[in-house]
This record gives structure tokens, sequence and C-alpha cells, in this order.
């Protein structure tokens, strides 16, 4: 049963699929937090995702040459948080705050314009070519894969997935924490659920705005390090490839609701690596070629049955 | 002499591509000027029209399906109604959808018809692209054209051959220059009725007050489906166009999602979202900015190469590139601050008719 069947569904479909999903989720925790408290589509997400990733091989790459040792990409993406939401401030502040009162659709465009800018930024200061991450090819733990041999069960890991799973479980376990016992989570609950209410309840949404960028440039950069440890490469194009899926993660666990948003993106993420296993017949079931569009089918079939998501989103 | 031509066809040729850029504000103008849907998804309307059109008009050739040789006025036609088709197919669907959602479902079709076009190998010929698509005017120098019904009539082939001989290999230059001009203003004389009718009206009172506009017995969403379609059927055209005048087009470069998009979004923002008017200033103005500022930025740095000899500027031409993107970005950001309803804003029609 493992042999024929179990080896490679797990290995080579289960778990890329989670940790897709795990990427997924963690964007679109920023997103769906932006979605709900500042009520905007924020196009410019994925991009600071990207450059988030850029500044941690950056960090890396100067260590690595200046002090002459290697440093885990974990430990380079600290200084490369503070950059990103330092970023996320500067541009809400000068780009998205002067819409707060005008129509939505002003500040979408902002954004818009903004994911391009920042693209366009790191096209011209890092090139527009790959670079590579990590060298060489991910060989599965050895630890892993001879424990659970020995019940006949063997699963190859590298340990770039453990780090992403793990990486990410741990985040949720600390956002979930943020938003339920401190005070500052708390009112961005109260702000996504009814800014007015929040406002006359003696909440500041100026700083509960600042926290959400904080939050979700936080839970951005850690999704685009995690990402390029996958891939081992940068790409400037990766921000806006995963903004759709991040959309769509976001969408399927309701707007507002950041662990809708993982289990959306998670849903995702499973969706797209399960859609090319070979279901019926020999062949995949679904061309991989167009493993990105599972995503956009699900957001659709959503936004159309159930718009407000799995979760009882906040509906615009 | 020579110069004098060279630089005139360098306008000449500026205005062709700039007129295709009003086309395109044009169809986003309906879309989001008359009736406030936020269309993410230009490059990919203007795709399924550039290889429709390019796939009824091309020659037939061993690599992909169709090449189907047929007459340019009816592969324009046929871009434009199958652009309007996928439109009103979207538009049963996310027409009801807010505006921020519409831009992201819309960006995933941009995406769809993009990885459609990229993995139907036999039909679109993949990530090669598709070449050798005939450019009005020029294509009547070809051979399989001039052999053929009315042209052959005229003369014989070696008439023919004679004929455009004795033309400068710019003479079609103009004509397809003053071609898109004409569809400019062809599509800006209707455009116009448009808004003054009663539709246009009526898609103004449903941009500005849904909630009033259904009250009063209108039908929303129908009409909302209408815009959509017509301005991407305009899409659909401005694609065309486009692909004749690149005559090679492949899915990623020539169509990348964003900054086709994004550059018509600039055009038309900053010329006036509402007025077909403001459309197509914007979009000669931006697209003017956009290729002044190569050469600016090329010449800026040949100088500095000349001064600083030891040093090679390829690698600079390249990411200048980008940097002509975050400004052009930062010019958008800045136009929606301070002309909110862009250089030349929306002007209502009077009761009184204009």
């Amino acid at each position: 049963m493992w042999q024929t069947f179990g080896f490679e569904f797990v290995n080579f479909y289960f778990i890329p699929g989670l940790v897709v999903g795990c990427i997924y989720a963690l964007g679109a925790i920023g997103i769906t937090l932006t979605f709900g408290i500042l009520r905007f589509a924020n196009f410019a997400h994925g991009e600071v995702m990207m450059i988030g990733a850029y500044f941690t091989w950056t960090v890396m790459t100067l260590v690595k040459n200046g002090l002459g040792f290697p440093i885990h990409p974990l430990v380079a993406a600290v200084p490369a948080i503070a950059l990103a939401i330092s970023l996320f401030i500067f541009v809400d502040r000068y780009f998205y705050k002067p819409f707060r009162s005008a129509p939505t659709i002003r500040v979408v465009m902002a954004s818009f314009g903004m994911m391009l800018v920042i693209r366009s930024f790191v096209q011209s200061v890092w090139g527009p070519n790959q670079l590579t991450f990590v060298p060489g090819i991910a060989r599965p733990n050895e630890t892993v894969k001879s424990f659970t041999n020995s019940f006949d069960m063997m699963i190859l890991m590298p340990n770039k997935h453990f780090w992403i799973i793990a990486g990410t479980f741990v985040i949720m376990l600390a956002l979930s924490w943020l938003l339920t016992k401190t005070k500052i989570g708390k009112g961005m609950r109260a702000v996504s659920d009814s800014p007015e209410l929040a406002k006359v309840s003696g909440i500041d949404v100026e700083i509960i705005i600042r926290a959400t960028w904080i939050v979700g440039g936080f839970c951005a950069v850690a999704a685009g390090v995690f990402l390029v440890m996958d891939l081992q490469m940068l790409e400037t194009t990766m921000g806006f490839r995963m903004l759709l899926p991040m959309f769509a993660a976001a969408i399927l666990g309701g707007i507002g609701r950041p662990f809708g948003a993982v289990v959306g993106g998670l849903v995702i993420g499973l969706a797209e690596e399960l859609s090319v296993y070979p279901w019926l017949g020999n062949g995949p079931l679904l061309s991989p070629g167009y493993k990105t569009g599972v995503a956009f089918a699900i957001m659709i079939v959503m936004l159309v049955l159930r718009p407000s998501g799995l979760f009882k989103g906040r509906l615009f | 002499m020579d110069i004098l031509i060279g630089y005139s066809l360098y306008g000449i040729s500026l205005l062709t591509v700039g007129g295709i850029y009003a086309i395109l504000a044009l169809g986003l103008n309906i879309q989001w000027g008359y009736a406030g849907l936020f269309n993410a998804g230009i490059a990919g309307f203007a795709a399924v029209g550039a290889y429709t059109f390019a796939l009824l008009s091309t020659a037939p050739n061993p690599y992909h399906y169709g090449g189907l040789g047929l007459p340019l006025p009816f592969a324009i036609l046929s871009a434009m109604v199958l652009s309007g088709c996928i439109a009103f197919l979207i538009g049963l669907v996310c027409i009801r959808l807010r505006s921020d959602y519409l831009a992201i479902a819309t960006i995933g079709i941009a995406e769809i018809i993009k990885l459609f076009l990229k993995n139907e190998n036999d039909l679109t010929n993949g990530p090669r692209g598709i070449n050798k698509i005939p450019r009005p005017w020029e294509h009547l120098s070809e051979e399989r054209f001039y052999t053929s019904a009315p042209m052959s009539w005229i003369s014989d082939s070696a008439g023919w051959d004679s004929f455009f001989d004795q033309l400068p290999n710019w003479w079609w230059q103009p004509f397809f220059c003053g071609t898109i001009l004409v569809l400019v203003y062809i599509i800006y004389r209707l455009l116009e009725t448009a808004q003054r009718s009663p539709w246009g009206r009526m898609m103004t009172a449903i941009r500005e007050n849904e909630g009033a506009a259904h009250a009063a017995g209108k039908h929303v969403t129908r009409r909302r489906i209408e815009a959509f379609v017509i301005g991407a059927m305009v899409m659909g055209l401005a694609g065309a166009m486009l692909s004749q005048h690149l005559k090679l087009i492949d899915p990623t470069n020539t169509f990348d999602p964003s900054k086709m998009t994004f550059l018509v979004w600039v055009m038309l923002v900053a010329g006036g979202s509402g007025n077909n008017k403001g459309a197509i200033f914007g979009a000669f103005l931006v697209w003017v900015i956009w290729s002044a500022s190569e050469i600016f930025i090329n010449s800026g740095l040949h100088l500095f190469g000349e001064l600083v000899s030891n040093m090679d500027i390829s690698l600079l031409k390249t990411r200048a590139g980008y940097l002509r993107m975050v400004v052009i970005g930062l010019l958008l950001q800045y136009i929606l601050q301070k002309y909110p309803d862009g250089i030349i804003p929306e002007s209502r029609p009077t009761s009184k008719g204009n």
C-alpha cells in the first residue's frame, strides 16, 4: 500500500503542498488583516514579500563576504524584517494615508502603483535575473528518513521543509497569542469588526493601523524567506506570482480572519499540488502548466457562492 | 534629408504606438470612467485580441494551428468579438463584485489567459509566440496578397513587384499611423455620442449611486456587463493593432500582465477618467514621457560612459529601464494625490445638449 501509492503521494504531492500552503498562509495573514482593518486590497503585499527575501539574501551575502562565515536565512531575516516593516510604514504614511477618507478605489490604485514601483526598484538595484539563494540540491533529512523507514513509511523531507513547517507553526502560535491576549491584538480585531465602534470606545485607529503593518510585514517577510528557502533562488516576479493564491486564501478563509487565512492558505497550497496528482489514470489530473489556475478557480467559486468565506469574514 | 526622414519616422512611430495606447485607454474609460469597473486585466483582453488576429491572419505554417490567412478586417473584427465574448462570460460571473474583488478577479483572468497562451503549444506556439503577423498597408507588398483576389485584377505579380520596389521601404508607416489615428477618432466619436445618450447618463447614475439607479428601475447588472463587454471589445481591437505593429507577439514579454495594464491605468488616471479627450491626451502624454525618458536616460548614460571611459554601461542601461518604471509609478502617485480627477477632468453633459 505505502510502496505503491502512499510513498509517492505523501513525498511528492502532500508535503510540497503543505509547504506551499504554509507560505501562502503566512502571506495571506497580512492581506486579510490589511483588508479587514484598512478596508482595501493591498496589491503591494506580494512585492514586500519579495523585497524582504532580497534583503535577507543581501544580509547573508554581506555577512558571508565580510565576516567569512555563512548564516542561516532565518537569522538574516531579522534585519530584513525590520527593513520591510519600515518600508510598509513609509509607504502607508506617504502613499496610502492621504486616501484614508477618499473612496477605496483610490488607495487600491495607489497600492497597484506601489506594486510596480517596488518591483521595478528591486529590478533596478538587484537586476532582473534570477539569483541563487542556497546552491546545491536539498537532501532529505537522514534522521527522518531512517526513523520513518523503520515503520516502512519512508518520508523524504529536506531540512528546509522542516524549517518552513515548524516556522509557520511557531509564528501562528505567536500570532494567536497576540490577537487574543494582548491589548493591541484585541484592538486589531475590534477595528476589523467595526472601525466606528472601535473609535468611539477609545481605540486609537492609527496605532492599530501601524500594528497591522508590523504584523503583516513580519508575516510577509517570513513567507518570502520561506519561499526562497523552498525555491532556492530569488526572482523579481515571485511576489506577483504569489499574489493571486494569497488573495484566494484570504477570501477563502474570510476577509479579516487571520486563522481563516491560514486554513485558506493550506487548502489552496494542497489543492494546487494535489491537482496534478494522477487521480484518474496515469497522467496528471491537470496539466502542471495550469497549476496556478487552481487558486483562481477556488477564488471565483468562493466569491460567487459564499463571498464571506469559510469563517464568515467581512463583506464589503 | 535622411535625418529629417529619420526624425519624422520616429515621430510617426511615436504617434502609432501612442494611438494604440489611446485605444486601450478609451476602452478602459468605458469600463472605469463610465461604469466604475476596476479592470486590472487589460493586458489579458489585449492578448486575446492580438492572438485572435494573429492566428486568423498569418499565413499557414507548420508550427501551430491557425495561420488561416484570412482578410485583415475580418481578423480584426473577430479579435473584437472574441474579446467581447470572453468579457461577457467573465461579466456574468464577476460583475457584481465590489471594486477590489473585481480587480483581483480580473488580474486572475489575465493570468489564466497568459497560462493558456503559454501552455497550448499546438494552438499558440507556446512561449515562442507567433511571428510574421501581417501589418496593414505593408502586407500589400507580401506575395500572398498581391497574387490573390482584388490586387491580382489590377496588375500581375511582376507589375506589383516593380511598383513596390520603387517605393521607399518605409512607405507604409504614415498609412499605418493614419489608420490607427482614424480608428482613435472613430472610437472617440462613438464614445462621446454614447456618453451623451440616455445610456451614458444611466451609466453615470449607476456609477455614482447604484442604489438610487436600481430604485429608479435601471437594470444595473446588465448595464455593467454591457460597459464591460464594450470596453473589452475596444481593448481587443487595440490588441489586434498592437500585434500588427509588433509583428511578433509572445505571451510573457509582449503582454506583461502588470506593466501594460499599469501603463494604461496611469494614462487614464493622468488624463482624466470619465473624459474621452482626457484618455486620449493622457495616452499620448504618458507615451511620449515614457519614450522620451528612454532616450534621455540612454544618452545620459552614454555621456556618463564617455566620461568614465573604462566602464561598461550596458549593465546600467538595462537597470535604468526599470528605474524608468519607478519614476512612472511615482508620477501616478503624484497625480493621484494632487489631481485626483486628472488633467482634463470629467465634464458632465448638460440637459440642454452640448
